[in-house]
């Protein structure tokens, strides 16, 4: 994630309630997926920016999630994702955003 | 997990869904988005 939007991230989530706070990923891979995941989670995987070694915790969701898919605008999130989610590898992006809510 | 009254801190990419469309779909939840940007995985 850029530096400068990861210090944006732990600005914004140490000065406010984070109880009802998630974050919402639309990543087309699952690699990419699983970076950001863990980086908003557990700490910047590449020590690279202001998240190294910051645990947020933040819940993490996936756009291709059905659970959240069914709560958004049907039409929108085909005009939206619909492209996205004919050729991802939707149940392996799932299953890793998943894997960082489970273990955090 | 239910998104309506959720704060939301949307982050898309390029190639992808880009932050706007997330921002766009969250609001259409009844969420809340606090924080939007779009990424470049290289």
């Amino acid at each position: 994630m850029d530096l400068e939007d990861q210090a944006e991230v732990q600005r914004m989530v140490e000065t406010m309630d984070r109880q009802h706070t998630i974050v919402l990923l639309g990543q087309p891979d699952p690699n990419s997926s699983a970076l950001f995941a863990e980086t908003v989670t557990r700490g910047d995987p590449t020590w690279a920016g202001p998240l190294a070694g910051v645990s947020l915790g933040l819940p993490v969701y996936h756009i291709l999630e059905p659970v959240v898919k069914a709560q958004m605008d049907q039409a929108l999130y085909e005009e939206h994702v619909g492209l996205m989610e004919m050729t991802a590898d939707v149940d392996e992006i799932v299953t890793r955003v998943q894997g960082y809510r489970k273990r955090d | 997990m239910n998104l309506k009254g959720t704060k939301i801190i949307a982050i898309g990419e390029r190639e992808g869904v880009t932050g706007p469309s997330l921002e766009i779909l969250a609001r259409s939840a009844g969420a809340e988005v606090i924080l939007g940007f779009t990424q470049c995985f290289v």
